[in-house]
């Protein structure tokens, strides 16, 4: 081998061969000697919201995301909108993965031109009045945690900037929805539908409360897809992110229906070691794992996971051994949040990985038994989750349309009245799941289960089940409460609820005031 | 066929709420409150509440008592009569101490019977609180025809005995006593007392095994979360339904033969067997666990 | 006739006021929380409830919280009898 200098013509023949330069000594920067603890609080990464805002190179008409993972606690999306309506931006589109109640501030900015376009996949309180009443021009788009997943990932739903809250974050962006530090203020435990945007997004902004040093780790959010970190007083009022323990509901007519739903799941054939199960949110479709608990114990059948909105209950049920894994998009309280932080078995996954109907590896595809919750479901088995009786948004699509899909068994559990209003009806005012994804309905009169399962149908007479047909679960509501009148609908339409597979399947027209 | 009456769920009569859907739990009996659970300034609105929801609501299969309030205060007579009219399948005295008191009720309710054309079809139950009621129970077990069953009404019983209630129950067990016997005496029904603690439902298990054990028929309930339990307590164990099945086709089979004699693996049966299989079948039919064809 | 009141603000229950009137008929202001499918059916029983009972002239309140027609017509009866001092069940 020849010496260095002398290997300087073979340098620059093999460089002009691969089309590169030769290496330059003299190009390295000068070795930073600075003890790194102060070094990572000059990162680059780190700024202002208004200056992320700004070299984020946002302009009028683009997307900005956010997610829903601080609940009705959340105050990130105010914050940042406040911020782009001082800064005078325009004609915004908001993807957000869920709006709630204390998303009301928007109407403003929705008036004042600064918003333009929302999707979400649901909306609730005063914003979700006024955009059924006719506030916006553009429709409000709504799909499925699974299908905006997918459609992030897939280029239909392109975001020029997420604005993504997180509980920790250290100055390069490394973040997740809990944090180890004893200045931990706003815990939300998982951020599964934030991943999506964090991927995919052009630019990627950390809000956090909590800046903690380098590395904090374990990540949910990794500083490979953050741009920049925006310390704030406060990313979401905690006692509002979720409650502090198991919620057993003490309604009695929840009890009975997640008794019910409990029997069900056990006699419908699905009830075998190694079964997975999620729940949805609602009293009594959450409920229905406490009561799962007693039959899993005594029968001695162990679930291999179970997925979604993670619970106590879960986390319980986790922790006496009876259900292996938890796959946790969503962690419904701090028991299920501390469990993410502290439990290695216990693990977070992105709206993609949970529910995408693109991903043939997505968890919603080897989920045995889903229960959900209902506002209204119809004679043909199809659900709505999203329009109230009255006519007026007041909910999510969330993974309902995701879960029926693709699980081996959907029970949804609605009582058949709500004071006077009929839980099962003609025709559901939103189509949000399509009864061919739906298999059981659990009502307080009885149980009806979908004419396309008929095994399920023996399977539960067998076990001593309630079993009806739907249509007399409709009759019976009507002899209770009367034939109510029509909705007065108008003509313009406020939403469009887009399926799993990105085609429009329903549309909302305004209600008159 | 003998009705069951493991549970009487008690419901104010002054929450439609609570009235309007309080069968889909499945109690045996519902018994919608007029006298303790309603406040003076409503006993008027409660009384028409039953009245109507009694009319209106279809409550299945369930036994509907309604508890009025004592024919010596000023709401009495209006109960019976709306009641009554409503067609109320059982009236509940509270407070009962005297085979008279059960004699005015029914005299009352045969009044408005005569009216409305439909003598004899309302019966009487009446709830035994004291002292004097206790000492009274087989006359007042036996005051009317009319007579379904009797209570014992613990809390009111413990103040006028001049002590309180405790976890094991020492307290009530002359009461306990004295009223199934009265009651089987009598023929009729015997109800246990209430059991307030909803936060701990194996206390109230045990207590639902003991009255079960003294011979009660069921127990009184203030929430549906008592129902499972009280049924659970009192479903038949499986080994107790086959002997049932096997006494039942021997009085078929004797019945075939144009014989009286039933036997059972060479061995007569008494007539008091007989009647606890056809409980035993009647019970097991009702907690689900065998089916209305099989006998 | 004097003012008067029957029912309560909860779930499944109607809260009824009744007030003397000067004209002739039964004026009802209707407050619910199921008025775009049963609001007229609640007036309806409510008008129907008054004259059974021979009420001819009246302005009623009634504040709703999805109650059923029984429910409706026990309040609506408790709120006149407590106006007119007579009760159906009189003996």
């Amino acid at each position: 081998m020849k010496a260095l200098q002398q290997r300087a013509a073979d340098l620059k023949a093999e460089a002009q061969r691969l089309h590169k330069q030769v290496f330059e000594p003299a190009s390295i920067a000068p070795k930073v000697t600075t003890p790194r603890a102060d070094l990572q609080a000059q990162s680059s990464k780190l700024t202002s919201l208004e200056e992320a805002i700004r070299r984020s190179g946002l302009k009028d008409g683009m997307t900005v995301s956010f997610h829903h993972h601080f609940r009705g606690g959340d105050k990130v999306v105010n914050l940042v909108v406040d911020k782009l309506a001082e800064m005078g931006f325009r004609n915004l589109h908001l993807a957000a993965s869920s709006l709630t109640d204390v998303h009301a501030p928007l109407i403003e900015h929705i008036k004042n031109g600064v918003i333009s376009r929302i999707s979400t996949s649901g909306l609730r309180g005063e914003l979700a009045r006024e955009v059924s009443m006719g506030l916006m021009d553009e429709p409000v788009v709504f799909r499925s945690h699974g299908a905006r997943g997918a459609a992030i990932a897939n280029g239909e739903l392109h975001i020029d900037v997420a604005f993504l809250g997180a509980s920790s974050a250290d100055p390069l962006g490394n973040a997740c929805g809990y944090s180890r530090s004893e200045n931990a203020k706003s815990i939300c435990g998982s951020l599964g539908y934030a991943l999506p945007d964090a991927q995919y997004a052009d630019k990627v902004v950390i809000l956090t409360d909590d800046l903690v040093p380098y590395p904090n780790t374990p990540n949910a959010i990794s500083e490979h897809h953050v741009d920049y970190v925006v310390k704030v007083d406060s990313v979401g009022d905690s006692s509002k992110i979720s409650s502090g323990a198991i919620r057993d509901t003490k309604n009695p007519r929840d009890i009975l229906l997640a008794k019910q739903a409990a029997k069900v799941v056990v006699a419908s054939g699905y009830f075998k070691p190694g079964f997975s199960i999620q729940t949805g949110s609602g009293g009594a479709s959450l409920a229905v794992v406490k009561y799962l608990r007693e039959s899993m114990i005594r029968d001695n059948v162990k679930a291999s996971f179970a997925l979604g909105g993670i619970t106590a209950h879960m986390v319980r049920l986790h922790e006496e051994g009876l259900i292996e894994r938890l796959i946790d998009v969503q962690s419904f309280d701090k028991v299920a949040a501390e469990s993410l932080k502290t439990d290695a078995m216990h693990k977070e996954v992105s709206a993609c990985e949970y529910a995408s109907p693109e991903e043939p590896g997505s968890a919603t595809h080897y989920l045995d038994v889903v229960i959900l919750s209902a506002l209204e479901a119809d004679i043909h088995f199809n659900v709505n989750v999203l329009v109230g009786s009255d006519g007026i948004i007041r909910g999510a699509i969330g993974g309902h349309p995701d879960t029926a899909a693709d699980s081996a068994l959907s029970i949804i559990v609605c009582p058949l009245l709500r004071g006077r209003i009929p839980c099962v009806v003609d025709e559901v005012t939103t189509l949000i799941t399509p009864g061919a994804t739906v298999d059981v309905i659990v009502t307080e009169y009885g149980i009806a289960v979908n004419p396309r399962r008929p095994e399920l149908r023996e399977r539960l007479l067998a076990a001593r089940l309630p079993v009806v047909e739907i249509e007399w679960l409709r009759d019976k509501a009507l002899s209770i409460i009367g034939q109510p009148a029509a909705l007065p609908f108008g003509e313009k339409t406020v939403g469009v609820v887009l399926a799993r597979d990105g085609s429009v399947q329903d549309i909302i027209k305004a209600i008159q005031p | 066929m003998q009705r069951l009456r493991r549970t009487m769920m008690f419901v104010p009569g002054n929450n439609p709420g609570m009235m309007a859907d309080a069968h889909i739990y499945g109690p045996d009996s519902i018994m919608l409150d007029l006298e303790d659970s309603v406040t003076l300034a409503e006993k008027d609105a409660a009384r028409l509440l039953v009245y109507h929801a009694l009319q209106s609501v279809d409550y299945g299969q369930t036994e509907m008592v309604v508890r009025i309030n004592p024919l010596s205060t000023p709401f009495g007579r209006k109960d019976i009569e709306a009641v009554v009219r409503a067609g109320v399948h059982v009236i509940r005295m509270p407070k009962t101490e005297t085979a008279d008191e059960v004699r005015e009720v029914e005299a009352e309710i045969e009044r408005v019977e005569e009216r409305l054309g439909c003598l004899g079809r309302t019966q009487i139950m009446a709830a035994i609180e004291s002292a004097l009621g206790v000492v009274n129970a087989y006359d007042i077990a036996t005051a009317s025809k009319r007579m379904m069953g009797i209570a014992l009404g613990a809390e009111d019983y413990c103040a006028n005995l001049k002590t309180q209630r405790s976890q094991t129950g020492d307290e009530l067990r002359l009461a306990r006593e004295t009223i199934v016997v009265a009651a089987r005496a009598a023929g009729i029904d015997a109800l246990d007392t209430v059991y307030s603690n909803l936060n701990d439902m194996e206390a109230f298990r045990a207590e639902v095994e003991f009255i079960k054990t003294l011979g009660f028929d069921g127990k009184s309930i203030i929430n549906p979360r008592q129902i499972e339990v009280v049924n659970e307590v009192f479903a038949p164990k499986e080994k107790d339904i086959q002997k049932a099945r096997t006494i039942l086709a021997a009085i078929r089979e004797a019945e075939a033969r144009g014989s009286g004699v039933v036997a059972v693996n060479g061995k007569m049966v008494d007539r008091p067997v007989v009647i606890r299989a056809q409980r035993t079948i009647e019970l097991a039919k009702a907690s689900g666990l065998i089916d209305n064809e099989d006998f | 006739m004097k003012p008067s009141q029957a029912g309560t603000l909860e779930s499944g229950d109607i809260f009824i006021q009744v007030f003397p009137a000067d004209t002739d008929g039964i004026e009802i202001e209707l407050d619910s929380t199921v008025a775009y499918q049963f609001g007229e059916q609640i007036k309806k029983v409510i008008l129907e409830t008054a004259s059974e009972l021979g009420l001819e002239r009246a302005y009623i309140e009634a504040v709703d919280k999805g109650a059923l027609d029984c429910t409706i017509r026990a309040r609506t009866t408790a709120a006149i009898e407590r106006a007119t001092g007579k009760s159906i069940f009189d003996v």
